[in-house]
């Protein structure tokens, strides 16, 4: 594919030679050129390259969901990349979970008891880590875990020519390997939030009390009075699409992911970065709109 | 002016002569250069035929573009008598399920076991085994390149050579009409060498396969050639039996056959 983008780009290079004919000056009137710096043209190919990247994704996107939606799903497959997706991220995304409440309830406890509301601190804490922190940190953490994982696996699988030997075998590595992953990434990952949702209130009980003193009962009643459908529901959604990201970002740099064995590396490193400032964008974009609700 | 008919070289006798593959004016070319310029051959029905060149002649590319898993800059391949550039995914899906595929680089599946390596082409091939046969062919095969024991190890754990046999292996398991073999017996030592281009000839004989082989092992083309071709710039360079290359007065030809 961006093979024959390249070859695009040379041909558009070709028309622009780097010496163009300037309309005779008409005091000396000799023939004037001028020469176009070479960093002219690295900034004309750069874009060129940027513009055949975007067509790329988005000629990606479209096949991988015209895949997603036809015959012969590879249902054995699916569900070995879903318990590698959840048993991946499960021990690092169980410690952040904890940690997460617990520092979320040390940290607000004082400025509460200043107002005399820790009876607000089940619900504060409940519904900041559920909106907003249980999402966009497991997320990110999935998208260093399981992004990077996808890219450096599909990448090595490339370059080691696995993936044509599947193709070979008549298996369209399209559907066998990325449906597969992206459609596991995107089912996980709110799985995975809704885990750290709850280990992180299980954290803040146990932040709580540090100082205080509450049943874990109590601390979870109160927790849940607080919550609303409007806190849960977009939260939900929008773990379906981090989890879309990740499995797309991670899947689209190793397949596409040069001949060198470095560049697996670079696949694994660029799913990273690509899919945790998408994470990020995406949140921004979520919290506008439920803003507008 | 006497035009001099080139003789077209008859295939071995026990060939019928319907050609399985014909490639016409082949061109195929990468960002810095052009590969192949301009390749014809044809595959005879039941023949091995070996293909030499140096290395980066374009013989990887060659075959890769056979089962289209490189697409051709211009001219025309046709196997079975089906144009594959016409083919639509079903049509090469089907294709590709009569023509086997020894990778140069073995490409094991990394992440499977020998076992699951072998049963994955034979589960989407021959659809309708039952396990029991399944396991019985992945057994005989196993045998077939000596490595019975490595049924339940990781490629990481094998040798280079091992790796190289179990990719054999996979690729003969479901019994492929056209065998495609990029340097089977290269890094092997000379025993198993000749072991695997006893089992190339094997497989010839007994599933009546039509092989193109592509080796710089003299030894394996002395065991295995019906015919021989040897690419250089591109371009089919010599096309003859083997002995007539290794009698050959011709300076790049005896420096294959030194
Ligand atoms: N996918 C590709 N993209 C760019 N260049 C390629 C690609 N595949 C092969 N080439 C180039 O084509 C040339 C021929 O490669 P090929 O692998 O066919 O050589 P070969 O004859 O098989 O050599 P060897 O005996 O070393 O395997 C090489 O110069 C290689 O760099
Ligand atoms: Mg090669």
């Amino acid at each position: 594919m961006s093979r024959k983008a390249n070859d695009i780009n040379r041909s558009i290079m070709k028309k622009y030679t780097p010496v163009i004919k300037v309309i005779p000056n008409l005091r000396n009137a000799k023939k004037q050129t001028i020469k176009l710096s070479e960093k002219t043209f690295e900034k004309i190919e750069k874009a060129h390259n940027f513009l055949t990247d975007v067509a790329d994704v988005f000629l990606f996107i479209t096949r991988l969901t015209k895949e997603t939606f036809s015959r012969d799903f590879e249902f054995r497959e699916f569900l070995r990349q879903c318990f590698q997706v959840g048993y991946k991220a499960l021990p690092l995304i169980s410690v952040t979970g904890i940690i997460m409440g617990l520092v979320l309830a040390i940290q607000s406890r004082p400025a509460l008891v200043h107002f005399g509301a820790v009876s607000m601190l089940p619900g504060m804490v409940a519904i900041s880590l559920i909106r907003e922190m249980g999402p966009v940190i497991t997320a990110l953490i999935c998208a260093g875990k399981i992004g990077s994982g996808m890219g450096a696996e599909l990448g090595s699988m490339k370059v080691t020519e696995q993936i044509d030997a599947m193709e070979v075998s008549s298996t369209n590595p399209i559907k066998f390997l990325i449906v597969t992953r992206v459609l596991a990434a995107t089912l996980m990952i709110p799985l995975l939030v809704l885990y750290a949702d709850g280990l992180g209130i299980v954290g803040s009980w146990a932040g709580a009390n540090i100082k205080g003193d509450v049943t874990f009962v109590l601390f979870f009643s109160q927790a849940f009075s607080q919550i609303q459908f409007i806190d849960f529901f977009p939260a939900v959604i929008k773990s379906f699409f981090f989890g879309a990201v990740i499995g797309l970002v991670g899947c689209y740099k190793g397949y596409t992911a040069g001949r060198g064995t470095e560049s697996v590396g670079i696949a694994a490193n660029s799913a990273v970065v690509l899919s945790s400032l998408l994470v990020i964008i995406i949140d921004l974009i979520a919290v506008q709109i439920t803003d507008m609700i | 002016m006497i035009v001099t008919q080139i003789p077209t070289i008859a295939p071995a006798k026990t060939n019928s002569d319907k050609q399985v593959i014909e490639i016409n004016n082949l061109r195929k070319g990468f960002d810095q250069q052009e590969v192949l310029k301009n390749v014809s051959l044809q595959l005879f029905n039941g023949e091995n035929l070996v293909v030499l060149g140096k290395s980066g002649s374009g013989k990887s590319v060659l075959i890769k573009c056979i089962v289209r898993l490189l697409n051709p800059d211009d001219g025309t391949i046709d196997v079975f008598g089906e144009n594959v550039s016409s083919l639509n995914r079903d049509g090469l899906g089907e294709l590709r399920k009569k023509i086997g595929f020894l990778f140069q680089s073995g490409a094991l599946y990394d992440s499977m076991t020998v076992k699951q390596n072998l049963e994955f082409p034979l589960r989407r091939i021959k659809k309708d085994l039952t396990q029991k046969e399944i396991d019985e062919k992945i057994n005989e095969v196993l045998e077939n390149v000596g490595l019975s024991e490595a049924l339940d190890k990781m490629p990481s754990q094998l040798s280079g050579g091992m790796r190289k046999r179990i990719s054999l292996a996979r690729t003969i398991v479901v019994d492929p009409m056209i065998m495609l073999y990029d340097e089977p017996t290269t890094g092997l030592d000379p025993v198993t060498s000749d072991e695997i281009s006893s089992l190339i000839n094997e497989v010839q004989k007994k599933y009546k396969t039509s092989s193109i082989i592509i080796t710089h092992d003299i030894e394996c083309a002395r065991a295995t050639a019906n015919r021989v071709i040897m690419l250089h710039d591109g371009e089919v360079y010599q096309e003859g039996k083997l002995e007539e290359f290794e009698k050959s007065a011709d300076a790049l030809i005896k420096s294959f056959f030194k």
